[in-house]
């Protein structure tokens, strides 16, 4: 057993306990990050806080949610939204947040693709990044199923009408997954438990996992250096601050994340009071009714992309391309080929590589909005060609690329 | 070095807003139809040509119109002939009580209204001689003198008993135009009136009978029961509300739903119930909205200051 003394102070106290300062110097003062970074980098304490007001929203609205097929749309249009106090701010915070958290996971997701974020010891950080992409996507899944409104039950159906597996016909398992036939009281309830436990409770831990594979590679910088942390953390402690090519995260870091995050705040605050339209499609606001088809079912704008993937195709390829989608972003550090882990633009094919890949993810988003008619029909197929093509095309003119 | 970071915001914002023009506006131009409202002018109906005479009006509405035959006054002390549930087995649907009739209905619809009810509202392809039925409000053919006179007549005297535009509140708005074809539960409004607080189980069981009862028979009028508009302020929003209020046939062709022909400050009332109903707390957001922006903003000046602080010594 550790010696023990007398406390002198109460943080002595905890010391011999906790090694309190011992741990903020892990976490904070003395976990170092490079200078040369911009404000995309604060794009994860984003994310945190983010989180964080879903997870606080979200703990005020399951006190009052019902999650039952006769109740479950009244609980939230009425009794959250007119009867609880400042219950409509938990649900736009939460609505806002569910979106918006996309919004930012992309811009971090491209800039990681960018920077070449997720080569040379990085790959972890990028595939935990991924799973996480998963888990928050299956987490908006599975919340939009609960105010139980048209566009509930509709994608409900559609999506995992998916897991029959075109003329595989798997009905046995889509039932599986409904707990039913077609979505009803049991496919409510389990979502339900998906949405506030088993879910969250992942995220939780793949949190945990993507912050972990930071601490050994460090995070990347914007000028694609190779850093030496421990000579550059010498010179910071030794007092050239201004010399050193790293920082400490707290203060130095977080002052700058905090800027970020309140300019953030500026335009998601902005968004929860003033257009929340976009984050609660109007749809949702007709009560779930198996009997009446809505005139267009379209997922949540996130998912947009991956969902025209899917539709331009005849059942079985439109499968396969879909789930080649689902699982072609995770493999990017295998099939980018290149050593060089600088920005894009210094990377001769790949910068446009990567423009092409961003500017076609959001033609597919947008033309997996609007009913397939044509000219859109033929926009989203050539859109949907396109980014196969570019995964292909990946690892060849990555081989070819001149050492930067 | 140069700073990049106005140039790298540059381009996150606007890729940001072009997939947001792209999923939100640009999308829903594509997939719903858009209407202009005419400002509720009923251009295709006739202008009322003579000057009504309320006295000769109140005769006419309460003798030879026959009016009063099925349709309540209350404010003027006469009573409903029938029951709702009562007069919706014989006609389908409940006269509106017609006290606030002039207040909330445009004159000149009004006018057509008595003349040619099926027309007036747009049903008249529900009401072909084919389909062997006929409006349940009768035309008036008039009562020996000159017609439009008559009718100008009736038209005066409504408007001489409704409320005055400012007194006119939303509810009575909604009751009269739409109340006895839609529900609003968080209104708590049935198509028979206001739901009550009841002591008894039993009372409230009947009550609901009542309105089921008043159900079946519209539904078996409209063909079918129209929706519970408790919500719609969300699930449709005000512009599509009062355009397809102004002329329901443009959005669903051979819809039941009758043109109302409320006028222009009525169908703001109707929409205020709306909001009332499906947006309560409107007035709050507005007010709790702005005093978050302004916390927020003070707490970025902070963070701008704190980040200057603590990077004037990394440079
Ligand atoms: C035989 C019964 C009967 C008579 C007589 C009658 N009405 Fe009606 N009236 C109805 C019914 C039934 C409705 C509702 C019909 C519906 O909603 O489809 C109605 C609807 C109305 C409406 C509402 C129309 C709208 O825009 O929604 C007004 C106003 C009205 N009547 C006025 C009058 C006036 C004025 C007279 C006398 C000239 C009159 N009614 C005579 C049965 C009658
Ligand atoms: C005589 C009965 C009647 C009256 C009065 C009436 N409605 Fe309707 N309404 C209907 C019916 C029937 C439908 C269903 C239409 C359909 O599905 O074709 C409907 C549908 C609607 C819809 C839904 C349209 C959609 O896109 O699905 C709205 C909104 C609406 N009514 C608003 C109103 C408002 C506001 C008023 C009063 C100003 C009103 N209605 C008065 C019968 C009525």
């Amino acid at each position: 057993m550790a010696h023990f003394t007398k406390a002198t102070s109460i943080k002595d106290w905890l010391n011999q306990r906790l090694a309190i300062e011992k741990v903020e110097k892990v976490m904070a003062s003395e976990y170092w990050i490079p200078k040369n970074i911009n404000f995309l980098w604060a794009m994860g304490m984003v994310l945190v806080i983010t989180f964080t007001f879903l997870l606080v929203s979200g703990i005020f609205l399951l006190m009052y949610y019902q999650p039952n097929v006769d109740l479950a749309f009244d609980s939230v249009n009425y009794t959250i939204m007119r009867e609880v106090d400042f219950g409509w701010l938990w649900r736009n915070v939460h609505g806002v947040a569910a979106s918006v958290v996309f919004l930012i996971i992309y811009i971090h997701m491209f800039t990681a693709i960018y920077y070449g974020s997720y080569k040379k010891g990085r790959e972890m950080i990028w595939i935990s990044g991924m799973l996480l992409f998963v888990a928050f996507s299956a987490e908006a899944f599975s919340g939009y199923m609960l105010p139980w409104g048209q566009m509930s039950y509709w994608a409900g159906m559609v999506i995992t009408n998916l897991f029959s597996g075109g003329s595989l016909h798997a009905d046995g398992l889509v039932e599986w997954i409904r707990g039913d036939y077609v979505p009803a009281q049991a496919f409510l309830s389990r979502f339900f438990m998906l949405h506030v436990l088993l879910i969250p409770v992942a995220i939780l831990g793949l949190i945990g996992l993507h912050f972990g594979a930071l601490r050994i590679p460090h995070v990347n910088n914007q000028d694609g250096e190779e850093i030496d942390f421990d000579k550059e953390s010498k010179k910071y402690l030794a007092g050239d601050k201004a010399g050193s090519k790293v920082i400490r995260f707290a203060n130095d870091f977080m002052s700058k994340d905090m800027l970020v995050v309140a300019i953030y705040l500026v335009f998601f605050f902005y968004l929860v009071f003033y257009h929340y339209g976009f984050a609660m499609d109007p749809v949702n606001f007709d009560p779930a009714n198996g009997l009446k088809t809505p005139t267009h079912i379209y997922p949540e704008w996130y998912f947009l992309w991956s969902y025209e993937i899917l539709r331009p195709f005849s059942t079985n390829i439109g499968l396969m391309a879909f789930a080649f989608a689902q699982v072609i972003f995770m493999m990017l550090p295998f099939l980018d080929r290149s050593p060089n882990t600088v920005p894009a633009s210094r990377r001769g094919l790949f910068k446009y590589w990567f423009w092409a890949m961003l500017i076609d993810m959001i033609i597919l988003t947008a033309m997996g909005k609007v009913p397939p008619i044509e000219p859109f029909g033929t926009i989203g197929f050539y859109a949907a060609l396109t980014f196969i093509g570019l995964w292909i095309a990946l690892p060849i003119i990555t081989m070819f690329e001149k050492k930067a | 070095m140069k700073n990049k970071e106005p140039l790298i915001l540059a381009v996150v914002v606007f890729f940001t807003l072009a997939t947001y023009y792209l999923v939100e506006p640009f999308a829903h131009s594509i997939m719903h139809k858009h209407f202009e409202s005419e400002g509720f002018a009923y251009k295709d109906l006739p202008a009322i040509t003579k000057k009504g005479n309320v006295a000769r009006g109140k005769e006419l509405v309460m003798g030879a119109g026959a009016c009063t035959g099925c349709h309540a006054i209350t404010s003027q002390g006469l009573e409903a002939p029938m029951n709702a549930v009562t007069a919706a087995r014989s006609y389908g649907v409940n006269p509106p009580d017609l006290s606030n009739a002039g207040a909330v209905y445009d004159a000149k619809f009004l006018d057509a209204l008595i003349k040619n009810p099926a027309h007036a509202l747009m049903v008249e392809h529900k009401f072909t001689p084919e389909s062997g039925k006929s409006y349940p409000m009768p035309k008036f053919y008039g009562a020996g003198g000159n017609m439009d006179q008559e009718v100008a007549d009736m038209v005066a005297y409504l408007q001489s008993i409704a409320p005055k535009a400012d007194k006119l509140t939303p509810a009575m708005a909604f009751e009269t135009a739409c109340g006895r074809c839609h529900a609003v539960r968080y209104e708590k409004w049935t198509q028979i009136g206001e739901k009550p607080e009841y002591k008894k189980k039993r009372d409230e069981l009947e009550f609901n009978i009542r309105v089921l009862d008043y159900q079946d028979s519209l539904a078996k009028y409209m063909g079918t029961l129209p929706p519970d508009l408790s919500i719609y302020i969300r699930s449709r929003g005000e512009h599509y509300i009062k355009t397809f209020v102004e002329n329901p046939q443009q959005y669903l062709k051979g819809t039941a739903m009758p043109r109302v022909g409320v006028n222009a400050e009525a169908a703001d009332k109707v929409i205020e119930y709306l909001e009332d109903s499906g947006d309560t707390k409107r007035h709050e957001r507005e007010s709790v909205g702005k005093n978050v922006m302004i916390y927020i903003i003070i707490f970025a000046i902070f963070a701008l200051l704190w980040k200057r602080e603590v990077w004037r010594d990394l440079h």
